[in-house]
């Protein structure tokens, strides 16, 4: 049992913007009342839930393929060393698991959602985020570039296919699904994209990116999945791509859809001598849009590390950078691509970049659409979120940013005419209410009676440091994970997990294909339940 | 200061405290009590070493330290004395000062080393001067001189710098080369300066090249001329006399395709 007091309450899911009032906190929930236990004095803090990450990249083949890529990366990074409390680990742009939970948490971020996992290796993505200490996870798994599933689209069997999709959910024990670049990973087989959305793709006659679109959003919708279709769009990064994205958008029409970092997709000219920010004209199209909601992929200048299923596209950033380059074939499944980059303020593509990120967090008019991501590790580390927060709370701290970036750039963006400043209740929104509702978790991003108790406590006037730099509390289901900056040895946190209904007999279409086209055997497939640890299954009615 | 290693350890020390920046503003009491790492055991300087002598930029340490890794990591400036052999990462990050070692040294000898000279009387291993793995680049800059042998993969992803070898190294000098200079007495072995983009090798001796360097002209480069007198301070020859002789200069490596060059040494035939 636990009381927080005194504390000014931030808790846009329930209408509480800076009241001060105690939470209470009892078995690992919120209650209106507690008798006893510890008391923690929370005045001159600011109280708020837990953040919620609606899409980074903490653990998988992918990540651990990128890992190995970059030993230099680790010689330089933040080493947690093991403690009795704490297990040892590396931070740096792509952390090892134990420090991804640590780092996240010493942060106040206490919910982390895996965008991208490919069912074939959604064994190994569970086991790391067992190891991944403090955080409740989920993982969305990749369907765009699903073979059997394009190949139901081709014959016209949309029924079967929704079968298929959910069989494969609960096979990988996910919680949603995701969409890369939709046909443009199964044309990378034969080297080639899809950079149009209405024209077939690659090795078929008609399936389009588009068609893929519609069905997979109205798939999802129809097995009332708790998190839309989670969407990556074609033609991620490239100059003029915008138009792809408002196209996109309007297929989506009548239908539930998360576009996934949306700043990669918000760019116009023609080339990369040309490119500019159209995050205006994006904004201005998704905010008329309410059956949508989107997270930022903010880029922040520095080290990253691009890591994504659009294995074309990594191969366009290789081409480009001169870097290192993993490509992996992930069967019939998808693909995936990894590439090191820096992001230079005097680079004129990374200036748009960096401004499109910001442009569309501060244009995007509801704080409820339009979450607080980095893409991690893709446009910037997750535990970078601080200088982000600062960047849409201070224009000044904005302006300070801009006049170091190459005069050119100033052309092409909007940003330096942006005056709104985000509040702290608009910050709790877009970092823990916002992408909690997005995804459907009923008890997280709110501090109500029944929320998870997952609280965080930053100073209010922490001096000259960043506001959400370094909490000085962080409480995870009831206990008190880290306190003064120092973490506490806590409970493991659990997976959420969604069951849909299929038709069982959706297995007899299945093995057979399994025999002909992959390389593990279909009693294989499926990730056993015992592989989870303490999972919450979200049972689809 | 003196530091006597007492006996050799079993298994390698890591010692990267014995720098002149860490050891000059402290007191011999202080430096005895320095930590070092055996195995996973953190131990004291003096468990180790006898300390003799008040520290300062001039650090002298004896002994077979074959197994003491790391000395003089990221050192900015003063001077190491090694008499005697030393082990593994010796100079590395090294950014100024300087380093000589009268025996044997091992591998990763200078490892991406941006200033500074070290200087060994007897062999090295490998990957003199080269990048740590993963890394982009190697060597930024200073001087190595080795006077005997070394191992594979010397100067590798070198971008800028110098590396001299009195004796012959084995394969893969200037491996993925970017910059600076290897100069090489006593030759190479195998697959020299393989994907190499830019960046000189110089060969006093006959080597085999690999097919994707062409040959461009015989000639004497100016700048050699210079090295020769740099060398010459520094107690090391190179040949730079037209009358002697004159350099078969290889372009490669085509298989990048890189622009650097190979230059070997032909004697005048008399």
């Amino acid at each position: 049992m636990l009381r927080i007091t005194g504390g000014k309450v931030y808790d846009p899911a329930n209408n509480i913007d800076g009241v001060v009032k105690d939470v209470c906190i009892a078995e690992g929930r919120v209650v209106p009342e507690v008798k006893g236990g510890r008391s923690v004095d929370a005045s001159g803090m600011v109280v708020l839930p837990g953040g919620v990450d609606i899409h980074s990249h903490i653990a998988g083949a992918a990540l651990n393929f990128a890992r190995g890529l970059t030993p230099e990366n680790y010689r330089r990074a933040l080493t947690f060393s093991h403690t009795p409390e704490r297990r040892a680990g590396l931070g740096g742009i792509t952390p090892t698991t134990f420090a991804t939970g640590y780092l996240y948490a010493a942060m106040g971020w206490t919910t982390v959602n895996e965008a991208a996992v490919p069912i074939l290796s959604a064994r190994h993505t569970h086991e790391e985020m067992h190891d991944i200490p403090i955080l409740d996870k989920a993982s969305l798994v990749l369907m765009a570039n699903n073979e059997i599933v394009l190949d139901l689209l081709e014959a016209g069997e949309v029924e079967r296919a929704r079968h298929v999709v959910a069989w494969l959910l609960w096979a990988a024990k996910a919680y949603g699904v995701k969409g890369v670049n939709p046909g443009g990973v199964v044309a990378w087989k034969s080297g080639k994209n899809a950079n149009t959305l209405s024209d077939p793709v690659e090795g078929y006659t008609r399936v389009t990116p588009a068609g893929i679109i519609s069905s997979l959003a109205g798939i999802v919708d129809d097995l009332r999945l708790p998190h839309p279709l989670h969407l990556h769009c074609n033609n991620l990064g490239v100059p003029g791509n915008v138009a792809t994205t408002i196209e996109t958008l309007k297929i989506l029409e009548g239908r539930r859809c998360h576009m996934a970092h949306l700043q990669f997709h918000a760019y116009g000219g023609d080339g990369w001598g040309t490119i500019r920010s159209e995050a205006a004209t994006l904004a201005e199209h998704f905010n008329a849009r309410t059956n949508l909601t989107a997270d930022a992929g903010a880029i922040l200048f520095g080290d990253a590390m691009t890591i994504t299923a659009d294995g074309p596209w990594e191969h366009v950033l290789y081409k480009l950078t001169g870097r290192k380059w993993g490509n992996v074939d992930v069967e019939n499944e998808t693909g995936c691509g990894i590439v090191p980059y820096t992001y230079k303020e005097r680079s004129l593509v990374n200036a748009v970049q960096w401004a499109a990120g910001l442009e569309l967090l501060l244009l995007i008019s509801d704080p409820w659409r339009i979450f607080l991501t980095t893409d991690h590790p893709n446009g910037a580390c997750f535990w970078r979120y601080p200088e982000l927060i600062d960047l849409l709370m201070h224009a000044d701290r904005r302006r300070e940013c801009l006049s170091r970036l190459a005069p050119a750039a100033l052309k092409r963006i909007v940003l330096p005419d942006l005056d709104r400043q985000y509040t702290l209740s608009e910050i709790a929104i877009i970092t823990s209410a916002g992408p909690a509702r997005a995804l459907g978790l009923a008890r997280k991003g709110h501090l109500g009676v029944g929320a998870d108790a997952d609280v965080v406590l930053y100073d209010e006037m922490p001096g000259d440091r960043p506001l959400f730099g370094s909490p000085r509390y962080v409480i995870k289901g009831g206990e008190i994970a880290v306190e003064d900056g120092e973490i506490r040895p806590v409970s493991q946190g659990r997976e959420f997990i969604v069951r849909p209904r299929f038709d069982e007999g959706i297995e007899d279409f299945l093995r057979p294909l399994f025999q002909k086209v992959y390389t593990i055997s279909f009693n294989n497939y499926a990730v056993e339940m015992e592989r989870l640890a303490g999972a919450e299954v979200h049972v689809c009615e | 200061m003196t530091l006597t290693l007492k006996e050799q350890p079993k298994v390698p020390l890591e010692a990267e405290t014995l720098s002149p920046d860490v050891l000059a503003p402290l007191a011999p009491d202080a430096i005895r009590a320095l930590p070092v790492h055996l195995g996973k055991r953190r131990l004291r300087v003096d468990d180790f070493f006898e300390v003799e002598g008040a520290a300062g930029d001039e650090l002298e340490i004896r002994g077979d330290a074959a197994r003491v890794k790391w000395i003089g990591r990221g050192m900015t400036r003063g001077r190491i004395r090694i008499l005697g052999n030393a082990g593994m990462h010796l100079g590395a990050y090294m950014k100024g000062g300087s380093i000589e070692v009268t025996g044997n040294t091992s591998d990763w000898l200078g490892g991406e080393m941006s200033g500074g000279l070290i200087r060994v009387h007897g062999n090295a291993g490998g990957q003199v001067g080269a990048a740590y793995r993963g890394s982009v680049s190697g060597m930024t800059g200073g001087t190595i001189l080795i006077e005997g042998s070394a191992g594979l993969e010397v100067g590798s992803r070198m971008r800028r710098g110098l590396i001299a070898m009195g004796g012959q190294v084995r394969d893969f000098a200037g491996l993925l080369m970017k910059g600076g200079t290897i100069v090489l007495r006593g030759g190479a072995e195998l697959r020299t300066g393989a994907w190499m983009s830019r960046g000189t090798i110089v060969s006093l001796a006959p080597i085999p090249l690999l097919p994707t360097f062409s040959y461009s002209c015989t000639y004497t480069p100016t700048f050699l001329r210079l090295y020769a007198r740099h060398f010459r301070t520094l107690g090391f020859t190179i040949p730079c006399d037209e009358q002697e002789g004159g350099y078969r200069r290889y372009t490669g490596d085509a298989s990048i395709p890189g622009k650097g060059e190979i230059l070997v040494w032909k004697p005048r035939a008399s």
